[in-house]
């Protein structure tokens, strides 16, 4: 039974086509078609948050989004944003606090508090936590990912940029 | 886990939609925001032989008002409900109940419409609509048709929708002057099914209730009013007497329903915890 549809999608910045099943989910197409291996794949059910990325300038679950329907769609991944520099100072602060170990869950991490600073600048610790309690981590017990997220947005509210730990 | 196999189409305008829905019967599904079937699919929960996706339908968009009514179409996202300054000014339970839906990302896709046609007896929307009032606007092959929200969820996971029907809109009366509300909602994590939810809404006339409606939702295998405790409160004024009285009724009245973590005890009580603190913040 041959379902395959043609898509054609912005991703990254650039237009692609390809021809996929309509089963094919978001995050398979990216990571095993694409070779895009920042989105992960982990519950495969919408409750862990890994394979977050961004349609259309939102986030979204990607495993819960059919490659088919971001036919016509403009999609962002950590590559792309990482890219763009829209990542940087969120990146240098979960660097310098610790934000990670296995880095499993950050690309996810990433988007999701991209969105929130975006979208409420003024969040406290507890609205930081709720925001991101759609996304798991087991390894960091969630503190230094809050403290990361919190030095961005105590820096863009002073207008300044996070002291850079790499570049240093 | 990967979906089993299956079709897709996009449909066009709301009577293509209906013309596949009719064609293909119970081996579709509709997919609009998809954050509950997709999960379903992936866990081959749901094996439909065929998508028809109706995100490009125009007639089951936006947030209108018309006349007195508000009309929230099926395909507005959750998080088009929480940041609308009509929803704001004329539906603002459902402002407060918004966040309390899973999570940023999820709330991205999924849709009013979805929520309540999915008709899961612990999600937020389906005790709002009957909190508020709301009436259902169906469409289907011979035509328009509507019910309210209280004859609309009739069973688990089940509603008055036909296999060939489909949810266009909901029609809510605005807000007035002299109507409050309150959603209360607990959960172990912010974001997941709730133990036990409330959403409620009184208006009052001279210091007196006028109108009174308690939904309860996680509670039984539909969103619940307490009718007898509304019954109870119409036509009095809300002090801590009265509310103590309204608590035990709806203890007494609403069956509860255990789920997997939370016995039928546990959600006796949490229910009346909720419509305690409900009524005390409602309290002129």
């Amino acid at each position: 039974m041959n379902h395959k549809k043609q898509i054609n999608m912005m991703l990254n910045g650039k237009q692609i086509s390809a021809e996929i099943e309509p089963r094919r989910h978001l995050v398979d197409f990216l990571r095993e078609d694409l070779g895009l291996k920042g989105p992960h794949l982990g519950c495969e059910q919408g409750a862990c948050g890994a394979c977050t990325v961004r349609v259309n300038g939102q986030i979204v679950r990607g495993c819960l989004y059919l490659a088919v329907q971001a036919d016509g769609a403009t999609i962002e991944t950590v590559e792309g944003l990482t890219e763009q520099g829209v990542l940087n100072d969120l990146q240098e602060a979960f660097l310098s606090h610790n934000a990670l170990q296995c880095g499993f869950c950050t690309s996810g991490m990433l988007l999701a508090a991209a969105e929130l600073i975006e979208h409420q600048p003024k969040s406290n610790r507890e609205q930081v936590r709720e925001w991101i309690s759609g996304n798991y981590c087991r390894c960091t017990g969630y503190h230094s990912i809050v403290d990361a997220i919190m030095e961005v947005l105590e820096a863009r509210a002073d207008g300044r940029q996070v002291k850079s730990v790499t570049t240093a | 886990m990967k979906a089993a196999a299956f079709d897709y189409v996009k449909a066009k305008s709301l009577i293509e939609a209906i013309a596949l829905l009719s064609e293909h019967g119970e081996d579709a599904r509709l997919i609009a925001g998809g954050q509950t079937l997709l999960a379903t699919l992936n866990l081959r929960l749901s094996e439909p032989s065929i998508l028809i996706d109706i995100t490009a339908v125009s007639e089951l968009k936006g947030i209108f008002v018309q006349g007195n009514m508000l009309r929230i179409g099926a395909l507005v996202t959750h998080t088009e409900i929480e940041s609308s300054d009509l929803i704001a000014q004329h539906a603002p339970l459902l402002k407060e109940a918004a966040p309390h839906i899973a999570h940023r990302a999820i709330r991205n896709l999924g849709t009013w419409g979805g929520s309540l046609a999915y008709g899961d007896p612990a999600a937020e929307w389906p005790a709002c609509s009957l909190a508020l009032d709301a009436i259902m606007v169906i469409q289907g092959p011979s035509g328009a048709r509507k019910v309210s929200a209280k004859d609309f969820f009739i069973d688990l996971y089940t509603t008055t929708l036909q296999v060939d029907e489909i949810l266009v809109a909901s029609e809510i009366p605005l807000a007035s002057s002299n109507q409050v509300h309150s959603f209360q909602e607990l959960a172990r994590r912010h974001g997941d099914y709730a133990a036990v939810g409330l959403a409620a809404m009184i208006r009052t006339d001279k210091g007196k209730v006028q109108t009174c409606r308690l939904a309860f939702f996680s509670v039984a295998a539909i969103p619940t009013m307490a009718s007898k405790a509304q019954a109870f409160i119409e036509g009095k004024s809300i002090d801590t007497a009265l509310i103590q009285r309204a608590v035990n009724l709806a203890r007494e009245e609403i069956e509860t329903l255990a789920d997997i973590t939370n016995s039928q005890e546990t959600k006796t009580h949490l229910l009346g915890v909720l419509l305690e603190r409900a009524l005390t913040k409602m309290m002129p």
